[in-house]
């Protein structure tokens, strides 16, 4: 049987989904966002993440390594902090975090391995948004120096509490940030139904 | 296919040299069987739907802005409950014991916003969302949906529950908040 035919398809899928591949990178967390009819697409870059478990652990991410680098400096001057080069390294590679900034060094300095299987606790929040124990709205103030142009998403999980997404609000409306992106699945309107605007 | 030729190159005999015909036929099961397997590896690994989002804009609270106070016969309030449960009520404040009515998310949540909306003129309905502590993200997100497909466009997302709305809501549907 001739099967040129069927084996040149076969290596055009190849191409093509090698071509369009994007790979997951290692979260800090699982978080299963739920999902919604809006179309609209996720920017790719300049995007700060923040992300909320079922557990209500906030977790913080910024998209471009070398604005990573630039926010952990701007970070550690703020707290009167240093951070060693492969310390630095070892940031600029995270996609996400969620770790408060007493246990930030030991857990940059643990091995790629272990930090994996390390549970992160989340970064600190409180209920008013601007506290003086509330570490996001460092991190969302040094990411924003880093990086002026940056949106805001939150990507939270679907079992997470209202009250934990409450604070996490709270946090950005005290830095006056009054627009948001909520991260959701993709799914189907309902039969017939239409975009009006 | 790969077999070496043993039967002595030109040079001897009627001293024409003829270069040695191989086969273009080689096997490529070993490619192929590769290939598909790559195939399968990137089909199982990409993400096709891409994430999308919502958008949230919330008021600024550092303007304080004058408004208007609603009256309550236009307004539906909903309660975002435990269990994935809904507890709405509509043309009366809180203090006036309204009916409440619990409806689960989906299909029923969308028929009782567009049946209390047909009530008072469009211009004038507004619904209050206001989740509990009990909800949950995924609540939230359906509501707002719901908003999205029904098109309500004067509706508002409050965080506080007052006194009488949390009497009222023990009361009736035994959410203790």
């Amino acid at each position: 049987m001739d099967m040129t035919a069927m084996v040149d398809v076969a290596f055009l899928l190849l191409t093509f989904f090698i071509l369009t591949a994007q790979f997951r990178v290692q979260d800090a967390a699982t978080i299963e966002t739920p999902s919604s009819i809006s179309g609209i697409k996720v920017p790719d870059k300049d995007i700060m993440t923040i992300g909320l478990s079922k557990e209500g652990n906030v977790y913080f991410g910024i998209d471009n390594q070398q604005k990573r680098r630039d926010m952990l400096d701007n970070f550690a001057a703020a707290n009167g902090l240093s951070f060693t080069e492969k310390e630095k390294k070892a940031f600029s590679l995270l996609s996400s975090f969620g770790v408060p900034k007493n246990q930030l060094r030991a857990f940059l300095n643990l091995d790629p391995e272990q930090r994996n299987a390390f549970k992160q606790p989340g970064i600190p929040i409180d209920t008013t948004g601007a506290g003086p124990g509330n570490e996001l709205k460092d991190w969302v103030f040094n990411a924003r120096k880093a990086n002026n142009d940056l949106r805001i998403a939150l990507k939270g999980d679907n079992l997470a509490k209202f009250p934990n997404f409450k604070n996490v609000l709270g946090t950005l409306q005290a830095q006056n940030i009054n627009k948001f992106n909520l991260i959701t699945g993709t799914e189907a309107p309902p039969a017939g139904w239409k975009n009006d605007d | 296919m790969s077999e070496i030729d043993t039967s002595g190159g030109g040079g001897k005999g009627d001293g024409k040299v003829r270069a040695k015909k191989a086969s273009t036929k080689i096997d490529m099961t070993p490619m192929v069987d590769l290939g598909f397997l790559l195939i399968t590896f990137f089909i199982l690994a990409t993400t096709l739907s891409k994430p999308s989002a919502m958008t949230l804009n919330v008021p600024d609270k550092t303007l304080k802005e004058e408004t208007e106070p609603i009256k309550a016969s236009n307004v539906m309030t909903i309660f975002l409950g435990k269990d994935n449960k809904a507890h709405y009520i509509f043309g009366k404040a809180a203090s006036e014991e309204p009916e409440v009515i619990t409806v689960g998310f989906g299909y029923d949540l969308r028929k009782a916003i567009l049946t209390e909306g047909q009530k008072v003129p469009a211009d004038k309905f507004v619904v209050v969302i206001k989740p509990t502590k009990e909800a949950t993200y995924r609540n939230i997100v359906d509501i707002m949906d719901e908003m999205t497909i029904t098109k309500m466009k004067r509706y508002a997302l409050v965080d506080e529950l007052t006194p009488d709305e949390k009497i009222l809501l023990k009361d009736k549907v035994k959410l203790d908040i």
